[in-house]
């Protein structure tokens, strides 16, 4: 058979390359671009090279704020994974029952950021908040303007209720496409329910818990509305995340160069912090040829 | 050890059913003798699965009793009776390796570690699976995956029985064979019970050495291979089991002589004076197109038939034939030469079967 060798095919590549090009690579570029010059205006700018990364490495304020966040993203996922799959092995499976359980849990996720953040406000509200009314009547003295300790718990408390129906819907359908001869087979195998769980139910749960854990862990490192919306990132800067301190610069103080070396190293992170998880999770489930049998 | 009996069982999926269509299965009596091979074999939606389901405790029957060795184990679950069942997919624990596979029905019951080694190597070693213990289970070939499907169940030394629910659906034709093979050597040297669900009558056949048939949920015959084929005991049996199934002519008698529709059979006088007296309507003569005797030439007592088509199947062929309005089917080896336009058929009287209301009823002419 003559094989006909027709570089052109090769055009067929280019509305991917295209679409590609104006969703992500131009943008990212422009802060590239950003990111290694000081711009003054339209026509006065200089390079800098590597200044705008060393500054915002070395910065305090930044240091702390990406430890609150690892703090925070880590807090949030080490309650809602757990929760969440606590909440979808008790979930009912089949019947009225199930629709609505379905919808209950699916209600915090349709709410906006914004919106989560304002509800939140008025509920931990001492003087007309349900919530911070309700404890300050227990004689617990709640103040989220106050107390970095109270704004904390309620960011958490928050972004648990948000998130946690994420976690439970993606665990639910994972649950619902183990089939029936699994059950059967571990009741005739004798198996305890922890058993169950331990070997049959969170294998197969392993491929949804992974897009769960990566969503959650990309989702509260980029957290923002929320507490903007509810402590405004206080009291003092005990609530300020990555997102507020960058929105801060870009926007509050115009300061370009150094927002996009942030932007830039902030991506990285995330990245990496992303390709970590995943791989340590797949790893989980190759073969370990030297291990004892 | 378990002798397995069904009294008066029926199951039905509904909470209150009203006709006999309700059941899955029908009111039955049924006994598994320890240490036999047997197979259920039937038709998709005949009940197979829910009669094994019912065995293994996965199911509680609607009405009557299952017994092991006498004993009522109704409301027992299946982790309280001494039962392993295999399912048609292979069932895995994923993360665990073949070793910890095998010993996990053993250690769920705290055996000690020695013992439970011990088991599993013994299992492994009839398997055939020593050289896989290390590896994980989830990265077998679907074969290797049944066959730890089914090691778990050999490794209790408790287990009376095994269950098998179409265990081959899923492994490669050639490899089915030789699976088939190692259950039989298993149930040999293990003195197990076992029942083998199946569609297939070649895979029941060569495994069982008694065949349940089932049907619209009953068992309509129990019996050896042969005695399927040779006297089936309802005409689904006979349609069922051979290649092709057996056929089947409604009959009558009329000016003493035994008619389908308008055609005359020729068949001996037992025979004919059964028709005469069945009580039904519903009266036929079935035989296996393998027992018709086919003539290019006319011969004494030979029915005229028209030849259809004839199909060869290398080491016979079988024909197509039109006998009055029915269609019948017979077999003829590769040695004679298929007749062509018209054919010459001959019923040998001891290999026509009389069935009554679709039963059969014995005419005691051998």
């Amino acid at each position: 058979m003559n094989k006909v060798y027709n570089n052109r095919a090769w055009w067929l590549i280019l509305p991917m390359l295209l679409l590609v090009a104006f969703s992500a690579i131009i943008p990212l570029m422009t802060v590239v671009n950003y990111s290694v010059q000081d711009v003054f205006d339209a026509n006065t700018r200089f390079f800098t090279g590597t200044e705008w990364f060393r500054e915002m490495l070395n910065d305090p304020a930044l240091h702390a704020a990406l430890l609150r966040q690892f703090a925070f993203s880590l807090t949030v996922l080490a309650i809602e994974v757990p929760l969440g799959i606590g909440i979808a092995l008790i979930m009912p499976k089949k019947g009225w029952q199930a629709s609505a359980v379905l919808i209950l849990v699916t209600m915090p996720l349709l709410i906006p950021w914004n919106v989560v953040g304002s509800i939140w406000q008025i509920f931990t509200r001492g003087d007309i908040g349900l919530m911070g009314w309700s404890l300050r009547e227990l004689g617990y003295g709640y103040n989220i303007t106050a107390s970095p300790v109270d704004a904390w718990a309620t960011i958490i408390l928050m972004d648990v209720w948000h998130w946690t129906p994420l976690i439970a819907l993606l665990c639910y359908s994972g649950l619902r496409s183990i089939p029936d001869a699994y059950y059967q087979a571990a009741r005739i195998d004798r198996a305890s329910k922890w058993s169950v769980f331990r070997y049959i139910q969170l294998p197969k749960l392993t491929n949804v818990l992974v897009i769960g854990v990566l969503l959650r862990f990309m989702h509260s490192f980029m957290i923002y509305a929320e507490p903007f919306v509810l402590t405004g990132g206080g009291p003092g800067n005990s609530t300020t995340f990555l997102s507020q301190s960058l929105t801060t610069m870009a926007i509050g103080q115009q300061d370009l160069g150094p927002s996009a070396a942030f932007s830039l190293i902030y991506f990285l992170i995330i990245l990496l912090v992303s390709w970590v998880f995943y791989t340590a999770i797949m790893n989980m489930q190759k073969d370990h040829k030297n291990e004892e049998a | 050890m378990a002798e397995i009996t069904l009294k008066s069982l029926a199951h039905s999926y509904l909470a209150t059913p009203a006709s006999p269509e309700d059941y899955a299965i029908r009111e039955m009596n049924h006994v598994w003798h320890q240490g036999g091979a047997y197979a259920l074999l039937g038709p998709s939606g005949c009940g197979k699965s829910t009669l094994l389901n019912i065995i293994s405790g996965l199911l509680e029957p609607s009405s009557g009793d299952v017994l092991f060795d006498g004993e009522r184990v109704n409301s027992l679950p299946p982790e309280a009776r001494n039962i392993a069942q295999v399912f048609q997919f292979p069932v895995i624990y994923d993360t665990m390796t073949v070793y910890d596979n095998l010993a996990f029905p053993l250690r769920n019951v705290k055996t000690p570690e020695a013992r439970v080694r011990e088991r599993v190597m013994e299992v492994a070693d009839v398997l055939e699976l020593t050289g896989q213990l290390r590896r994980k289970a989830k990265n077998l070939t679907a074969d290797e995956k049944q066959k730890v499907s089914m090691g778990r169940g050999l490794v209790r030394d408790d287990v009376s029985a095994i269950l098998f629910d179409e265990p081959l659906t899923v492994i490669d034709p050639q490899l089915k064979w030789k699976l088939r093979r190692k259950l039989k050597e298993i149930h040999q040297r293990f003195n197990l019970t076992m029942v083998y669900v199946t569609h297939d009558q070649l895979e029941a056949s060569t495994f069982a050495d008694k065949i349940a048939v089932m049907y619209e949920g009953q068992v309509v015959q129990f019996g050896t291979p042969r005695e399927l084929f040779e006297r089936p005991n309802h005409t689904f049996v006979g349609y069922f089991i051979g290649s092709p199934g057996m056929n089947f002519l409604e009959v009558s008698t009329r000016d003493d002589r035994v008619m389908a529709g308008e055609t005359p059979i020729a068949v001996g006088p037992r025979l004919r004076e059964a028709v005469a007296g069945a009580r039904s309507r519903n009266v036929k003569l079935g035989i296996r197109p393998e027992f018709i005797e086919v003539s290019g030439e006319p011969v004494e007592g030979g029915m005229e038939a028209v030849v259809e088509h004839a199909q060869d199947l290398g080491t016979y062929s079988i024909l197509y034939l039109r006998l009055g309005e029915y269609a019948v089917k017979a077999r003829i080896e590769e040695d004679q030469e298929p007749p062509e336009g018209r054919a010459y058929l001959r019923f040998p009287d001891n290999h026509v079967g009389l069935y009554v209301d679709e039963y059969r009823v014995e005419t005691n002419h051998e």
